[in-house]
């Protein structure tokens, strides 16, 4: 079984989620090496969020395994807030603490997780904005920054915690057009510093600059993976070449 | 990279509306707050009342000795039960099955039964009863050798325990119950995506409550729980049923020695409503400040 020497920062197991009778996950095995970039494509419903959302516990699994750094992940493990401070996640829709200044937002858990001095905190917070491109909005509130400079803060409260994983859902799905690219710069940076990064997001773009995997799902299963040029201009699966052409066409 | 919009988002969000049209006369008369005339009348004629009418200012002067009491009283119930409440409240929500079911009880409980029944349960039965309890664990642990708990425990008796004291806690046992439905809302308002955000940085459920969630939820209700301490100002006349010499306790000692009942009640309902006027603006004042800060 995974250990914490192994290659594998994240093992899946033969995962099954239910929501009720709805069957989001039916057996998702997938194993993810350090410092590789894997994106998560298929259609709405097919058990991506799902997916990633196991991997730091926010869901439940019903049945089957998730191991992440050696630890496997279970209701029981107490440990789950040490494991989870390992993940970063950045969600669709940013969820920056609305009463707090950006610099509190990425300060915060540093503090009360991480047990930061103070100034120790505030420092690494503005190495981190910096590196996301907005040092000057560290005083601003999140409701007066724009969606993009919103999500790279969120970026920045994550990668604060020096996470070891970064999580991404639909990062820049929330995202005017022309905000997207400052979003996806930001992944990229991170990924070219060898982050391993699971990422659910439909920017063709990004996935072939960044992915050293790439994974199509539906209906709760991984039906095709490979490389991006794999799975993208020869995929084998019919409902893979039905994704694409979809996505493709607008 | 940063000003990919073009719009700088320090500037307040406000959009540039148009110019109000000027109200007509109409409007104006519709919308002007009449009923802050009538309170005005009512405080200028209880001043004439008291300061030309000598049965009304001696009504007023032998009144006033209560409104000590009802302010304690009140701020002592209220804030016990602003703590009674946050418990009650965040239990309302907890995933722990017995936790929510016996804060769900009590929340229901107390709402089920009239407030003056209440406070005459509480003050005359339940805090009997539980001294009985302590007295007997006091024996207990005298008689098991730990006599320097359970000589005290015992030595409680029921006089060791005031109609005042008994009256703060029957008001904020009830009012503990309000406040909890009101923590609950409050928390419940707050989208799930914050505490998803705060617990995948690694806070634990009561880190995520108290540096993420209440912070925000509170703020959010701090309007209602501002009407409910004006509600308590008026409920706390209540106590007077357990001989507690609130305004309204003096106001009957007074009514029913002199038999001017005009005097007396005239001047009570008038010292009630100059309290919970005087509250509401405050509240108001609060709540405007709020929404002017809030960040959206
Ligand atoms: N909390 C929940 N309760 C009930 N059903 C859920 C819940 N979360 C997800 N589901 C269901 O599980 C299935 C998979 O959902 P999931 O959100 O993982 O899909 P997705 O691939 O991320 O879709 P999208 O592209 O729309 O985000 C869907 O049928 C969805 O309705
Ligand atoms: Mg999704």
């Amino acid at each position: 079984m995974a250990t914490a020497a192994s290659k594998n920062i994240i093992e899946i197991r033969n995962l099954h989620k239910y929501f009720g009778d709805v069957q989001a996950l039916r057996g998702v095995n997938l194993n993810v090496e350090r410092g590789k970039v894997v994106v998560i494509v298929g259609p709405s419903g097919s058990g991506k969020s799902t997916l990633l959302r196991c991997i730091n516990h926010l869901e439940v699994e019903t049945e089957g395994e998730v191991w992440v750094d050696g630890k496997r992940l279970s209701e029981k493990n107490k440990d789950i807030n040490s494991i989870r401070a390992e993940i970063g996640m950045v969600f669709q829709l940013f969820n920056l603490f609305p009463h707090l200044s950006v610099l509190d937002n990425i300060v915060l858990a540093q503090r009360v997780v991480r047990g930061r001095k103070k100034d120790e905190a505030v420092q690494i917070a503005h190495e981190q904005l910096k590196r996301v491109g907005i040092s000057e909005k560290a005083d601003n509130f999140p409701g007066q920054l724009s969606g993009g400079q919103q999500q790279r803060v969120a970026i920045a409260r994550a990668l604060a915690m020096n996470p070891k994983i970064m999580l991404f859902d639909e990062p820049t799905s929330a995202l005017d057009p022309e905000m997207i690219k400052e979003v996806l710069d930001v992944m990229l940076a991170l990924a070219k510093d060898g982050m391993t990064m699971v990422c659910v997001t439909h920017e063709m773009g990004f996935a072939r600059a960044a992915a050293d995997e790439v994974i199509f799902m539906d209906h709760g299963l991984i039906v095709e993976k490979g490389s991006p040029d794999a799975v993208f201009n020869h995929p084998q699966e019919e409902r893979t070449k039905l994704f694409l052409s979809q996505i493709l066409s607008h | 990279m940063t000003h990919s919009t073009g719009i700088d988002p320090n500037l307040p969000q406000v959009q540039a509306s148009a110019k109000p049209r000027p109200k007509t006369l109409q409007e104006r008369i519709d919308e002007f707050p009449w009923w802050v005339g009538g309170i005005f009348v009512i405080a200028i004629g209880a001043f004439y009342l008291v300061t030309t009418q000598t049965s009304f200012g001696e009504a007023l002067n032998f009144i006033r000795i209560g409104i000590g009491i009802t302010i304690t009283t009140t701020l002592y119930a209220y804030s016990i039960a602003l703590v009674i409440g946050l418990v009650a409240g965040l239990g309302r929500i907890s995933r722990n099955v017995v936790v929510r079911n016996l804060s769900t009880l009590y929340v229901e409980l107390v709402r089920g039964i009239p407030i003056l029944v209440l406070i005459f349960y509480i003050a005359l039965v339940a805090v009997p009863d539980s001294l009985g309890v302590f007295k007997t664990l006091g024996a207990w642990l005298t008689s098991n050798g730990l006599g320097f708990i359970g000589q005290p425990l015992a030595a409680i008796n029921n006089d060791s325990i005031s109609l005042n004291v008994r009256a703060i806690i029957a008001l904020s046992v009830t009012y503990g119950a309000f406040l909890a439905e009101i923590f609950r809302a409050g928390i419940q308002s707050i989208g799930k995506g914050q505490m998803e955000a705060a617990r995948s940085l690694g806070m634990s459920y009561g880190q995520a409550m108290r540096y993420v969630i209440l912070p925000q939820a509170i703020r959010n209700v701090l309007p209602a729980l501002g009407n409910d301490f004006v509600a308590m100002v008026k409920d706390s006349s209540l106590v007077s049923v357990l001989a507690v010499r609130d305004i309204t306790q003096v106001a009957r000692l007074y009514a029913g020695r002199t038999f001017r009942f005009r005097e007396a009640y005239t001047i009570l309902a008038i010292l009630y409503l100059g309290m919970t006027l005087i509250l509401s603006l405050v509240v108001r004042v609060l709540e405007r400040r709020l929404h002017g800060n809030s960040r959206k």
